[in-house]
C-alpha cells in the first residue's frame, strides 16, 4: 500500500522511504557495490494508502510527532544542513527553514503548487513549529499568498532578486548562519503539505505540482504527479524529437535521465534541452554574436536583448583554475568560493571548515559552474567534499 | 567545414603517440569540441579559456601594431629627419624585425609546452598564446633572435611547467623571459644601443646618434629630450610594445569592458605609482643638485607614460595566475606594484625602469596578502562560532 516502506536507510533503520503507490515490486536493481539503484513498483488500478492515523499536532509532543513522521516514510522529505541530506531525527535543530521559492530557471509557481492545498500546508505548519524553537518560511518579494498571512508562529523573510536568491543556503546564511556542529532542517513549501495531509488523513500523499519545461518539450506545463512516476507516461506525446536531453530536475543542478527512467524523489520539475554535441568550427575565435556568454568576450553583448536558445555543449574544456574573482558574481555568500574549492580538491577538511563548508551545498555553486572558465566540475567536487566531510563528522 | 572535422577524424593518431597531442591541439584549435555536459549544469556559459586568452591578444592588437609603426620610425628618423610616423615604410620596417621575433617565440614556447602536455598526458594549455605575445613586446627590438629564444625556453621550463603548467605558476611567465634575458644579457637589454633597430649601423652612419630612452636620459643627465605627450602618444624608443600609453590604454579598455582584466590592479597600480612618485617630489626640494634630484622631482603623471609603467600595470600586473587572487588583496598587491615600481626605477642604479623587478616581487608576495585577505574571513566566521 502506498506509505509503507520500500527501504531504510543504512546509517540509521528508522528512516524509511515510502512506497507513492500501493502495488507490487517487479525489479529490484543494484550497481556498484551492490548499492540500490532503483526498485519498480507495478501500480494497482486504484491506489491504496496505508492508515497511519489521523492526529491533531498539538495534542502530540515532539517525540510523538517525530515517531509518526518516521513510521510514515514522510519524513525521507525533511533535509538537514549542514551536508544537504536527509536530516537525522535524534538532531536538535536550531531552526527549521521552509522555502517557498524556488529562483531556479522554470521552477513551478508557488501558487500552483499550493493550489487547493492550503488546508494541508496550515496543518503542516503546525507540525513544524513543534519541531524546534524556530520556523522560518521564505518568500520571494512579491510572490506572497493569503495563505502565509494567516500563519502564527513563524518568521517570514522576503527575498528578491535572480537565481541563487531562493537557494536554502542563502536564505540561512542571511537569517541564522551555521557554525559548527549546528544544525538546521529544510523542507520545501510542497513537502509541508505532505506533512499537513500526513496528520490530517492519516495517509502518506506524495503527490507534487512539477514543471514540464524547456525547449524540447512541445507544450511547458505545470502537472500533478507522484515522485517516481516513469518519465514514459509524462513525456508522451510532449518529446519526439532525437537529439533531446531529458533532465530530471532543474537545468542547473538536475540529473541527466533517459526516457524510460523516472522523476527523481527530490524534484519539482522535468526540463529538456537540446545536445549540443556539434564540433564549433573556430567557435573559440569568430565574433560569436549568437554565443551566450556573462563576460563580454564574445561580440554577442552588442544585441542584449537577444534570446538564446540554449543547449548542452561544454563551449571548450576543462582547464586548470586560471581565472579569479569570476565566481563572485553570481556566488552571493560571504565564503571565498575559489579559496574553498582548493581546499576540497586537496581533501583539506581543516581548511573546508574554516572556510565555510557547512554553509553550502553543490546547488549554490551550480552558477559558478556555468560560467567557469576553465569548464572545472564544481558541483560534483562539492557533494565528494560533503560526503567526505560527513563520513569524518558522523 | 564538414570535410575538414572529417578528416581530421580519419587522420587521428593512436592515443599514446605524441603526434596525438600535436593533432588534439590542432582540432581543439579549429573545432570548439562537440562535447556535451556530463555532470552539473546543463548549460554552459560560451567562454573558454581559449577565447580568453584570444581577448588579450586583440587588446594587445594596438601596442603591436603601433609598436611596428614605432619601430620603423625610430630607425628611419635618423636617416631623413623630417619623418612622418604613419607609413608603410614604418610598417615594413617593423614587421620585417617583429614578426620573426613572435614567430620564434611561439616556436620555442609551444614546442616545449606541447612536450610536456604528451608526457603529463593532458591537453596542450592556452596561456602561451598571450605569453608568446608578451615576450616580443616586452624586448628590446635589437635583440638577437637566439636570446629570445632561449629566455623563452627557460620561462617556460622554469617559470611555469616546474610548477605544473598553466593555472599553477607562481610568476609571470612573461616577466620571467624578460628578467633572464636580463640578468643573463645585460647588454643587449639595457643601455643607449638596443632600443632602436640596427642602432650599430645607425651609430657609423648618423653623427650624434642616440639611442637612449627617456628614462635612460633621466638617469645619466637628469633631463630628456621627448615631451610627456609624445610619450603618451608613444612616439619615443622603447621596448616594442610599450612605449604608446593610447594603444596601451585602447587595449585596457577592452580588457575592462569583456570582463578578462582586472581593474581593481590597473587602477590601484596607477594609484601607487603616482603615490611613490608625489613622496620623491616633495623630499626632492631638500636634496643637493644632481641627477637623483633632477629624477626625483620627475612630475608623478610623467611616470604613466614613460619606460613601461602603462605595459606593465595594464598587460603585466594583471595576470590572474600571478597576481593575487582575492578582490580585496588585488587592491593591495596592484598598490604595491605601483609603490615598488617607481622606487626601483628612481633608486635602480644600473638600469632604470623597475616594473619588472616590482611585478615579479609582487608575484611571490601574492599569496602571503590572499592569506592574510582569506584569514580575515576565517575569524569572522570563528568569532560567530563563538558568540
Amino acid at each position: 500500500m502506498a506509505g509503507d516502506a520500500v527501504f531504510y536507510a543504512k546509517a540509521d533503520p528508522s528512516v524509511l522511504v515510502p512506497s507513492p503507490v500501493s502495488g507490487i515490486v517487479a525489479r529490484v536493481v543494484r550497481g556498484e557495490k551492490r548499492v540500490l539503484q532503483f526498485v519498480e513498483i507495478a501500480p494497482d488500478a486504484v491506489n491504496e494508502y496505508r492508515d497511519f492515523g489521523a492526529a491533531k499536532p498539538s495534542d502530540l509532543d515532539r517525540a510523538q510527532i517525530l515517531e509518526k513522521l518516521k513510521a510514515s516514510g514522510v519524513w525521507s522529505l525533511v533535509q538537514m544542513r549542514p551536508y544537504g541530506v536527509v536530516a537525522k531525527p535524534g538532531d536538535q535543530p536550531k531552526a527549521v527553514f521552509i522555502n517557498s521559492m524556488d529562483t531556479a530557471p522554470h521552477a513551478p509557481h508557488i501558487d500552483v503548487q499550493l493550489a487547493g492545498r492550503e488546508q494541508s500546508f496550515l496543518e503542516g505548519m503546525e507540525v513544524v513549529k513543534r519541531l524546534s524553537d524556530r520556523t522560518v518560511l521564505t518568500v520571494r518579494e512579491g510572490r506572497s499568498l493569503p495563505v502565509f498571512e494567516s500563519l502564527n508562529g513563524v518568521e517570514i523573510h522576503l527575498f528578491s532578486g535572480p537565481h541563487p536568491s531562493g537557494n536554502a543556503s542563502l536564505h540561512i546564511q542571511q537569517i541564522s548562519p551555521l557554525n559548527k556542529s549546528e544544525v538546521i532542517w529544510t523542507l520545501t513549501a510542497q513537502d509541508v503539505c505532505v506533512l499537513g495531509e500526513l496528520f490530517l488523513t492519516g495517509t502518506c500523499r506524495l503527490e507534487r505540482v512539477i514543471s514540464l519545461t524547456g525547449s524540447g518539450v512541445r507544450e511547458p506545463k505545470h502537472i500533478k504527479v507522484l515522485p517516481g512516476s516513469a518519465l514514459s507516461g509524462i513525456l508522451a506525446n510532449q518529446v519526439e524529437a532525437d537529439g533531446i536531453r531529458i533532465i530530471s530536475g532543474n537545468v542547473l543542478t538536475g540529473v541527466h535521465v533517459a526516457k524510460q527512467d523516472a522523476l527523481h524523489y527530490y524534484h519539482h520539475q522535468i526540463a529538456t534541452l537540446p545536445e549540443g554535441d556539434q564540433p564549433d568550427f573556430l567557435g573559440w575565435l569568430l565574433p560569436g554574436f549568437g554565443k551566450f556568454s556573462l563576460s563580454r568576450t564574445f561580440f554577442s553583448w552588442l544585441t542584449p536583448s537577444k534570446t538564446f536558445a540554449l543547449d548542452t555543449n561544454m563551449h571548450g574544456e576543462q582547464r586548470n583554475f586560471v581565472m579569479t574573482g569570476q565566481y563572485d558574481r553570481v556566488f552571493p555568500f560571504d565564503i571565498y568560493p575559489l579559496q574553498l574549492l582548493k581546499a576540497m580538491w586537496a581533501s583539506d577538511i581543516d581548511k573546508m571548515e574554516q572556510l565555510g563548508i557547512y554553509e553550502v551545498v553543490e546547488e549554490d555553486f551550480a552558477l559558478c559552474e556555468v560560467i567557469c572558465t576553465s569548464k572545472q566540475p564544481l558541483q560534483e567536487l562539492v557533494r565528494e567534499a560533503l560526503d567526505t566531510v560527513y563520513t569524518e563528522m558522523n | 567545414m564538414k570535410f575538414l572535422h572529417n578528416f581530421l577524424e580519419k587522420i587521428r593518431p593512436a592515443e599514446t603517440s605524441p603526434m596525438y597531442t600535436l593533432h588534439n591541439a590542432i582540432e581543439t584549435f579549429l573545432f570548439v569540441p562537440g562535447h556535451t555536459t556530463h555532470s552539473g549544469a546543463h548549460v554552459r556559459d560560451a567562454i573558454d579559456l581559449k577565447r580568453t586568452m584570444f581577448t588579450v591578444i586583440i587588446a594587445l592588437l594596438p601596442a603591436l601594431v603601433f609598436g611596428m609603426f614605432n619601430a620603423g620610425y625610430q630607425h628611419y628618423r635618423w636617416l631623413s629627419p623630417d619623418l612622418a610616423f604613419w607609413t608603410m615604410d614604418n610598417l615594413m620596417y617593423g614587421a620585417m624585425r617583429i614578426m620573426p621575433m613572435i614567430a620564434v617565440t611561439y616556436i620555442a614556447g609551444l614546442s616545449i609546452e606541447i612536450y610536456f602536455a604528451y608526457s603529463n598526458k593532458h591537453a596542450v594549455n592556452e596561456g602561451f598564446l598571450v605569453s608568446g605575445m608578451l615576450i616580443p613586446l616586452i624586448m628590446p627590438i635589437d635583440i638577437p633572435l637566439w636570446m629570445v629564444a632561449i629566455s623563452t625556453a627557460f620561462a617556460v621550463l622554469f617559470g611555469k611547467e616546474v610548477f605544473g603548467g598553466t593555472g599553477m605558476n607562481v610568476l609571470n611567465p612573461a616577466l620571467t623571459a624578460r628578467a633572464f634575458a636580463f640578468f643573463a644579457y645585460p647588454t643587449y637589454m639595457s643601455g643607449d644601443k638596443v632600443w632602436i633597430g640596427d642602432s650599430a649601423d645607425l651609430a657609423q652612419k648618423v653623427d650624434g646618434f642616440s639611442g637612449a630612452t627617456a628614462l635612460g636620459q633621466y638617469a645619466t643627465t637628469g633631463t630628456t629630450s621627448y615631451s610627456a605627450w609624445d610619450a603618451f602618444l608613444g612616439f619615443i624608443p622603447g621596448s616594442i610594445g610599450e612605449t604608446s600609453a593610447v594603444a596601451i590604454l585602447i587595449g585596457a579598455a577592452y580588457l575592462i569592458y569583456s570582463g578578462v582584466g582586472s581593474w581593481k590592479i590597473m587602477l590601484s597600480g596607477a594609484l601607487g605609482a603616482l603615490t611613490m612618485a608625489f613622496i620623491f617630489n616633495s623630499v626632492s626640494g631638500s636634496m643637493d643638485p644632481g641627477p637623483m634630484k633632477e629624477y626625483m622631482s620627475i612630475p608623478p603623471h610623467f611616470h604613466l607614460v614613460f619606460g613601461s609603467a602603462a605595459f606593465a600595470l595594464v598587460f603585466m600586473a594583471t595576470d590572474p595566475v600571478s597576481a593575487a587572487h582575492t578582490e580585496t588583496g588585488k587592491w593591495i598587491y596592484g598598490f604595491m606594484i605601483g609603490i615598488l615600481g617607481i622606487l626601483i626605477r628612481v633608486f635602480n642604479p644600473a638600469y632604470p625602469e623597475g616594473w619588472m623587478l616590482a611585478i615579479l616581487l609582487m608575484n611571490t608576495l601574492a599569496p602571503l596578502v590572499d592569506y592574510y585577505v582569506v584569514d580575515s574571513n576565517i575569524q569572522k566566521r570563528l568569532k560567530r562560532a563563538k558568540a
